[in-house]
């Protein structure tokens, strides 16, 4: 047991100290840095004796040798133009193997919002004080051994600022593309997204692979939205089927700002997200939804944590999850309302669909009290497709697996109808469709 | 084009119809009317294929081929319809999606052309008139939210869509208001022609004022108790249901519960 963990541990510290050499920094990510893997050297990675960690085994991810490597990737704007939208065909900010490719990058309409990599943020007069007040701030690498490691291994990223009272009517993307060139690539994505008051954006998070090597992606997202800011955010996971992905997305929300998630997860061959909001001013509301597809050998799980820490918030969650032949999904929603948090309005519901006898879901929601003058809810459910439903299909002339598969689209599609992107909803129906092998088209 | 002959049917092992004889020509409009539990609905859920009833006895011959050899989706394709008295709500389809999705098939099916979005669009909209629909109910999800009075309309807005041989209305005038009722009957009279026929299932003689029935059958113990024009219905309207169950039992038509 103990040279087992030991083994991947020196591997990472090997990698860490050649970083440190090849990407000198200042002193405080420098201390950051370090700190870091101290924690992830005691840490480890997680274990199922870890009760967050329960339903997720990491042991195979823990003994493959992922690396990250310190050459980049030669990839042409071929490589990664399929990856955008319409929308965003000319705000999409390219991250290879988690480094920030600005060659790759398409930014002639960012509409007012900056965009940098967040090492030269890092150095750069204008934005260390932001980034030094926020980063490492919401995604905690003290308790949690995989953001400390990706902590540890800062060296790039994305910082992206929504100036005060910027209002943008166009999306930005961030890609993180996994080249796929060589296999054990370990990668180490960091987004830093500070919304300023008063501004408004659309920010799409979009995980995509290029080859089918397996590969190790663990990110961490901090989303700051500032009083009277609104944000909608929309995470696309579609790595590929070997794929390890690990995330971690922080946010926190000022006085009377909203912000909007949802998260859809097709993609990898064992996905772990975790999301956190944090309610800490009056008057804030969050919307956190989410779909998974899995299907066979893929697993995925959500943890969520929304801490209304102060009153009159609202939160309001929707998770959706499909699952065929083999796969497993796991579900743990936390909500806490704190004391003092009265007027706090906050409902959570998770349902799962079960196509196949093999699939498995292990779903917990959970809702923490301590306030008085609340409304609270939450739910779960897992089960089939409606019989009922099915026939009026069927008396309609709807063949049953036709119908089938137009009623899980129907239940993906009460998650995929909430993104504000129609071209993603469209690539989302389709996605969703294929997966279904279906012969359904769009109408 | 349609012949019950001596139909029996039960639900969890429970005999619900116990010889059903029922003769239907093309442009015929038969009502079966009946009190609660005597099969009425089990004849149209029968008719339409549903699962949870299992035919004991008996066959149905629907233009010359046995029904009852035929999954659900096979009868709708060959032109049965039954208009569901409390109509499936689909969340995430689209009116206009499931409803493209069934006319397609059904056209597959007879080897007819298939029609594209903006064509189907077309079309719709046309027989949406006939219920006097607006548009924004195809962009909704089936029957998402639709008050019962929607429900009833989507209900034969897809009949009119799919064009049946025969529709079976099962209770459809059931939650309707007096303004409803007339939209939903007016529509249904639009469908009726010398081509198709029609069997209206209905517990009150109400809807019968609308749609005006060839032949009026009752229904009492899961058989056919009485049978004549329309002014049965009439009669029924005037004396209840009571005169007929006993008229049945003292002849001893029915047979004893089990």
């Amino acid at each position: 047991m103990v040279t087992e963990l030991a083994k991947p541990e020196n591997k990472y510290q090997q990698a860490f100290r050649a970083l440190k050499e090849v990407k000198p920094t200042v002193a405080w990510v420098e201390l950051v840095r370090e700190s870091a893997m101290d924690r992830f050297e005691l840490l480890g990675f997680p274990t199922v004796h870890d009760e967050e960690w329960k339903y997720t085994n990491l042991a195979s991810l823990a003994k493959e040798d992922f690396l990250p490597l310190a050459q980049q990737s030669e990839l042409t704007s071929a490589d990664v133009a399929g990856f955008s939208f319409p929308e965003t065909s000319a705000s999409n900010v390219v991250l290879v193997d988690g480094l920030l490719r600005t060659d790759l990058s398409q930014t002639k309409n960012l509409a007012g919002i900056v965009v940098v990599d967040l090492f030269d943020a890092i150095a750069d007069a204008r934005y260390s004080k932001l980034v030094r007040n926020y980063l490492a701030r919401n995604a905690n690498y003290h308790d949690k051994g995989l953001t400390a490691l990706n902590t540890a291994f800062l060296q790039s990223g994305v910082f992206v600022l929504i100036p005060k009272n910027v209002k943008s009517e166009s999306p930005l993307q961030i890609t993180c593309v996994a080249s796929g060139a060589e296999a054990g690539r370990a990668s180490f994505p960091r987004l830093l997204i500070v919304a300023e008051e008063n501004s408004s954006a659309q920010l799409v998070e979009s995980y995509v692979s290029l080859g089918n090597q397996a590969y190790f992606t663990n990110v961490v997202v901090e989303v700051v939205v500032q009083d009277g800011a609104r944000l909608e955010h929309t995470r696309l996971q579609q790595e590929n089927a070997q794929a390890f992905q690990v995330a971690s997305t922080s946010v926190e929300l000022g006085r009377g700002s909203s912000y909007n998630s949802t998260a859809i997860n097709l993609g990898a061959k064992l996905a772990r997200h975790d999301i956190s909001v944090v309610m800490n001013h009056e008057g804030a509301e969050c919307w956190v939804d989410g779909l998974y597809v899995v299907g066979e050998n893929q697993h995925t799980d959500t943890h969520s944590v929304i801490d209304h820490q102060q009153a009159y918030c609202n939160s309001h969650q929707l998770y959706k999850g499909i699952l065929d032949a083999n796969g497993r999904a796991v579900f743990n929603g936390k909500v806490f309302v704190r004391e003092g948090a009265q007027k706090t309005d906050a409902l959570q519901t998770n349902k799962n669909l079960l196509l196949s006898p093999q699939a498995r879901v292990d779903t917990k929601p959970q809702l923490e009290i301590y306030a008085d003058d609340v409304k609270c809810a939450h739910g779960a459910a897992i089960g089939q497709l409606d019989q009922d439903q099915l026939f009026y299909l069927e008396a309609r002339g709807i063949n049953p697996e036709l119908g089938k598969s137009l009623l899980t689209y129907g239940f993906a599609e009460e998650v995929i109808e909430k993104i504000g992107i129609e071209s993603i909803r469209t690539e989302l129906d389709k996605a969703v469709m294929s997966r279904l092998h279906t012969r359904l088209e769009q109408s | 084009m349609l012949e019950i002959r001596n139909l029996h049917a039960a639900i969890d092992g429970k005999e619900i119809l116990r010889g059903i004889n029922l003769t239907v020509k093309k442009g015929e409009v038969h009502a079966i009317m009946g009190p609660n539990g005597s099969g009425k609905s089990t004849l149209a859920k029968v008719l339409a294929g549903h699962p949870d009833y299992v035919v004991t006895a008996g066959e149905v011959i629907f233009e010359g081929r046995n029904l009852l050899e035929m999954a659900p989706d096979v009868r709708a394709r060959e032109g049965i319809f039954m208009a569901f008295q409390y109509p499936i709500e689909v969340p995430g389809v689209s009116n206009a999606q499931f409803l493209r999705l069934a006319y397609n098939e059904k056209q597959k099916h007879l080897g007819r052309e298939e029609l594209d979005p903006l064509e189907f669009k077309d079309l719709l909209k046309e027989r949406a008139k006939v219920v006097e629909m607006e548009a924004s109910f195809m962009t909704r999800s089936v029957n998402e939210g639709f008050s019962g009075g929607e429900k009833k309309r989507n209900e034969i807005l897809q009949m009119a869509v799919l064009e049946p041989k025969l529709a079976v209305l099962d209770e459809t005038d059931s939650g309707l208001d007096i303004d409803a009722l007339r939209v939903v009957a007016g529509g249904v009279n639009q469908l009726q022609g010398p081509e198709n026929a029609m069997i209206v299932v209905t517990h009150y003689q109400r809807l019968l004022n609308y749609i005006v029935p060839d032949f009026v059958h009752v229904l009492a113990n899961g058989r056919i108790a009485r049978e004549g024009g329309k002014e049965l219905a009439l009669e029924l309207e005037e004396k209840g249901y009571d005169w007929i169950k006993t008229e049945n039992q003292g002849s001893g038509a029915v047979a004893p519960a089990n």
